[in-house]
């Protein structure tokens, strides 16, 4: 009996991954009541709120079904370039949406649909006692940043250049939530991340205010990908983002307006 | 025994020409799609140099610590029945099939700051293992000292035991005999598993920037840095990739051939 299960589902991912390479709409049309399933990709800092942005593009007319591929931006980018079957590409940052752009791998110009800004996130509690940027350079004190790449990581060596501090990371970290797992798991005592992912960190972590002339405010621009398979629905999506209940929604995780 | 050429039905055929294009046409697109002109440069980068030399030294430590711990346990496999054998066997060789990053938590859990042992060593003697070279060779060994244990223990139980027993009727002490006997007659097994074990080292991924994390130079290995190069010089994680290619080939092709039983 059991051994039917894993046959049978391999049979069905199999044809899912046919009907995804044909970019065949056939199967998913047959019902006209089926949404249809826009594959986001969004930069991981976007996890929570674009998971909660899924459920409410459910009830818009016509319902909208989004699946998500969350990672580092610059991953992202890559997996496009390479052809990966994307329709809408929500970014971290201007630079990594500008290599499509300049690739001509979107459609029309990037929208601004939100904006980000950097806190210190330490865990609950504070136990090192951590005020600002300047107490990173404390001896002994493991402080891990996102990578170079990463958006994250130069908006903190941004924000770390403006206080005139120089903080040399324990590690790099290839996305903004590997820096907050770090600091929630005790391996690491501070990483600079975005005030939203403070906020979805939970309750095992805290975020510390950095001050406005040492902060650095992040744009997230989104954009229909050219070789998106549901381009009407991939506007959409986009267009319920930049409404005012998607905007309502981002703000409920700590995003600023664009 | 005639060996001449079986017909093959068609449709085996197909299928395993099929199975073979699988692994062969993601090789061919990486040799087609790299940029050759760039090989010196990029593969003389600082960044690809340190990483290339730092995979050495970790993936070589862990094959020298695999073999430290790895051999005894084997040896007690093969030879020592006790209660729980084939649980514990299972549990030490559970890293082949998990997820590496799953590995990687588990270290945490066990060898970070907070985790069971990893609290006493950094109170106790200031060691912590997460975020340096010694915790990406932990993270290697992890993964990849299940390969050499399972060779060296099917060697040694394939073995002809008697040559032991004849060694030591012969007056010859327990350590004579594993020196100059038993060894010598699982040399070829310890070699290939010494060698799977460095190139499975050599590959590690998930547990390394799970356990280790990230940092050129101390913990950034040379797949951590062909999968950071993808996102910023795609060309030059191309070609990354294929020195750990070609250096995982010849490890492959030298074992069937020499150890594993030539076809």
């Amino acid at each position: 009996m059991t051994a039917f299960v894993p046959i049978r589902r391999s049979s069905v991912v199999a044809v899912g991954l046919v009907a995804a390479a044909c970019g065949s709409p056939g199967p998913v049309s047959s019902s006209p009541a089926a949404p249809s399933p826009v594959t986001v990709s969004a930069a991981a800092s976007l996890t929570a709120a674009f998971q909660s942005l899924g459920s409410a593009v459910g009830q818009v007319n016509p319902p909208l079904l989004a699946e998500y591929n969350f990672a580092g931006s610059p991953t992202l980018v890559a997996q496009i370039q390479q052809g990966a079957p994307v329709d809408v590409f929500a970014s971290a940052d201007q630079p990594n949406m500008q290599k499509l752009v300049d690739g001509g791998l979107v459609i029309g110009s990037p929208r601004a649909f939100a904006t980000n800004r950097l806190q210190i996130v330490v865990a609950a509690g504070n136990p090192k006692g951590i005020t600002g940027l300047a107490d990173l350079v404390r001896p002994g004190l493991v402080v891990v940043l996102c990578g170079p790449a990463v958006p994250c990581g130069r908006y903190a060596t941004q924000a770390l250049q403006k206080a005139g501090v120089r903080v040399v990371p324990a590690s790099q970290e290839t996305d903004v939530k590997a820096v907050v797992s770090k600091v929630a798991l005790g391996e690491a005592d501070a990483g600079i991340v975005y005030v939203t992912d403070v906020k979805a960190g939970g309750a095992t972590v805290q975020g510390i205010a950095i001050p406005d002339h040492q902060n650095v405010v992040a744009t997230y621009p989104i954009a229909v990908v050219k070789a998106a398979s549901h381009g009407r629905a991939a506007q959409a999506f986009v267009d319920f983002v930049l409404s005012a209940q998607g905007q309502r929604i981002l703000a409920s995780f700590g995003f600023g307006g664009p | 025994m005639p060996r001449g050429r079986q017909p093959v039905p068609l449709p085996i055929g197909m299928l395993a020409g099929a199975g073979a294009a699988f692994f062969v046409l993601p090789l061919i697109g990486l040799i087609l799609r790299a940029p050759w002109a760039n090989l010196w440069p990029d593969l003389t980068a600082p960044e690809s140099l340190l990483a290339l030399r730092l995979s050495l030294v970790a993936s070589l430590s862990a094959t020298a610590l695999a073999l430290l711990l790895g051999l005894p346990l084997a040896w007690i496999y093969a030879r020592v029945v006790f209660p729980g054998r084939n649980l514990l066997r299972a549990l030490t060789t559970l890293p082949m099939v998990l997820p590496p990053v799953v590995g990687g938590v588990a270290l945490l859990m066990a060898f970070g700051r907070r985790g069971l042992l990893g609290q006493v060593l950094d109170t106790a003697f200031g060691i912590r293992l997460p975020f340096t070279t010694a915790g990406a060779v932990l993270a290697e060994t992890f993964v990849a000292m299940p390969f050499l244990v399972l060779t060296v223990e099917a060697g040694l139980r394939s073995m002809d035991r008697r040559y032991e027993d004849a060694a030591r009727t012969l007056g010859a002490g327990r350590w004579t005999v594993l020196r100059r006997v038993t060894l010598p007659l699982v040399a070829p097994s310890l070699f290939a598993g010494a060698v799977l074990c460095w190139a499975r080292a050599l590959g590690e991924f998930g547990a390394t920037i799970t356990f280790a994390g990230n940092f050129p130079g101390r913990t950034q290995t040379l797949p951590l840095a062909v999968y950071l190069a993808l996102e910023t010089r795609p060309e030059a994680a191309i070609l990354l990739s294929l020195v750990l290619l070609a250096a995982s080939l010849v490890v492959l092709v030298a074992l069937r051939d020499r150890w594993l039983g030539s076809a």
